[in-house]
């Protein structure tokens, strides 16, 4: 995703005017040209936070739409209180695009891993969250979101998934009809839902925008009324949404996640997925235990 | 009416909006009222009317909660009703005890928590040297603000970029003294590659000659505005204890006496 995140934001630099790209000393290898082709609309910011968002509100204040990148934590948690007020409360509109996901960077330790930022990000009404499965999805979703005058988080991944959603305007997807239960994926988790849910009897949708979230395929599916939530960040970040949607229904409700503790060791990320809990056998099992459910 | 005079009747409207309310930061608004009225007295010369948009020098406060200062002004220059005073921070009000630039007309920035403001306005000056224009930001920030790392994150990126119509004031009234030593300020923003000048920010001949100034400058501008915290309320003066204070009935009337 990195690769096509510099591609299209350098398409985009190049053919609108109006954006302005700020890194946080992260991909200004990669955006060497941009920054030498266009020195006051790409520029290496440096490492502080705070102030790029609160400097990006400003452009945003002034019409420029601004594309912010670096990575999660750094972006999201250093910087939260500057996206809730320079960006939320002031209703501008940019673009945060972060790389890492929930341990991407596995052997760097606890310091670069951020399965919180969505659950932070939901807490900011303003804020648009997309969370691409594949590097397709995300280019769809930044051309057609980028411009849109909100403040849209992107949450880049190492992960990709194997089918591509290119659904547009934000859609879920429904991959598999199925009857006893139903599997929501969450971007770049529907490789680990499919590997998974092979010999089961259960419907799955995919979901790729965490905000704005695909309230009427949800609502028009589930009919099982037994619901997995698959989520490549903290479990039970989204079930605030989806308790909304069926707030008649009462749907028994399970998630699989990346647990909520503090990532101290190192490896791999699928090292670290494994220690979490995130493979096939667990999520088979929390079917097990949601189909058999009374 | 001489500026002493408008100056005078401002800090009543500041005092009757507190009074009426029971709210509102009205030591930190009298410190900066000349700061604020400097700026939109020169804007308003400088505009043939309101609607001018070529003359675009904008002003951001970054400390918020001297936003009862920034209410008075803009309402003495016809971009809202003197009303305001009316339900200051109340529920039905525009106005709260922080400026929201989606509800206060000429506000540039929704500000309050500190150290936010000055980095929109380096953005937004930033977005004037990207378009070409001569356009200045103006941002008032607190001595207790200077704290923030950001202040400083802010003036490197300033210097960086040689944002040359960049202006930050500090309303220098020494409420941080108690916390945190910012002297010796012109040094401190020099090092950062400001250019700085120190003035009497409650002399309004001094803040005049600021916004007057038409020279070109090659590096952002710092302003230490030497101010005294609650200025023309001799009770109010440098008292830790009217903060976050209003008066009762006998005290308002005591203090609008004093501003005869």
């Amino acid at each position: 995703m990195r690769k096509i995140f510099s591609e299209i934001t350098d398409q985009i630099i190049r053919e609108d005017e109006k954006t302005v790209l700020l890194l946080g000393d992260i991909g200004v290898f990669a955006f060497r040209k941009t920054i030498e082709d266009f020195p006051l609309r790409a520029m290496n910011f440096g490492i502080m936070e705070q102030t790029m968002i609160s400097f990006a509100s400003g452009l945003a204040k002034e019409k420029f739409i601004p594309i912010v990148h670096t990575i999660a934590p750094f972006l999201v948690e250093r910087a939260y209180e500057q996206l809730k007020v320079d960006f939320g409360y002031q209703q501008l509109g940019g673009n945060f695009i972060s790389v890492g996901a929930s341990n991407d960077y596995s052997s760097l330790g606890c310091t670069h891993h951020c399965p919180g930022d969505v659950g932070n990000l939901l807490n900011i009404p303003e804020m648009e969250i997309i969370t691409p499965g594949t590097s397709v999805e995300f280019k769809t979703a930044l051309l057609e979101r980028y411009g849109n005058n909100k403040p849209t988080y992107f949450r880049l991944s190492e992960k990709e998934n194997e089918i591509n959603n290119s659904n547009v305007g934000g859609k879920g997807v429904k991959i598999k009809n199925g009857k006893l239960a139903t599997v929501i994926a969450i971007g770049p988790t529907l490789n680990l839902v499919l590997e998974s849910t092979k010999n089961y009897d259960v419907e799955i949708i995919y979901l790729n925008h965490v905000r704005p979230i695909d309230h009427e395929i949800l609502i028009n599916n589930c009919k099982s009324n037994k619901i997995l939530i698959i989520e490549p960040f903290y479990e039970c970040t989204i079930n605030f949404l989806i308790n909304k949607i069926f707030e008649t229904r009462f749907p028994i409700i399970l998630n699989l996640g990346i647990e909520r503790n503090l990532m101290k060791t190192y490896g791999s990320s699928m090292q670290i997925d494994t220690l979490q809990g995130f493979t096939p056998k667990n999520l088979r099992s929390k079917l097990d235990t949601l189909i058999n459910a009374k | 009416m001489k500026d002493i005079d408008v100056l005078n009747s401002l800090r009543k409207d500041i005092l009757l909006a507190a009074y009426k309310s029971g709210e509102g930061h009205v030591p930190s608004a009298f410190s900066i009222l000349e700061l604020i009225f400097g700026f939109y007295k020169q804007l308003h010369s400088d505009r043939k009317s309101l609607a001018d948009t070529v003359t675009t020098d904008k002003f951001v406060l970054s400390k918020g909660h001297g936003a009862l200062a920034l209410y008075a002004v803009l309402s003495e220059f016809g971009y809202f009703s003197k009303d305001w005073v009316e339900n200051f921070a109340q529920e039905d009000s525009l106005f709260g005890g922080h400026p929201d630039w989606l509800k206060v007309p000429g506000v540039e920035a929704s500000t309050g928590s500190l150290g936010h403001g000055i980095g929109i306005a380096a953005g937004m000056a930033y977005a004037q040297k990207i378009q070409g224009n001569n356009s200045k930001i103006f941002c008032l920030i607190g001595d207790g603000e200077l704290n923030e790392g950001t202040i400083w994150e802010t003036c490197l990126v300033a210097n960086h970029h040689k944002l040359s119509n960049f202006i930050v004031l500090v309303d220098q009234n020494h409420s941080s003294d108690r916390a945190i030593k910012t002297e010796p300020l012109q040094e401190k923003f020099r090092s950062f590659g400001f250019l700085t000048k120190s003035i009497n920010g409650n002399n309004f001949d001094e803040v005049k000659a600021i916004y007057a100034d038409r020279s070109e400058y090659e590096a952002p501008r710092a302003i230490i505005a030497e101010t005294i915290k609650g200025f023309g309320i001799k009770e109010m003066e440098n008292n830790p204890e009217w903060h976050h204070k209003t008066p009762d009935a006998k005290t308002f009337e005591s203090f609008m006496d004093q501003l005869i």
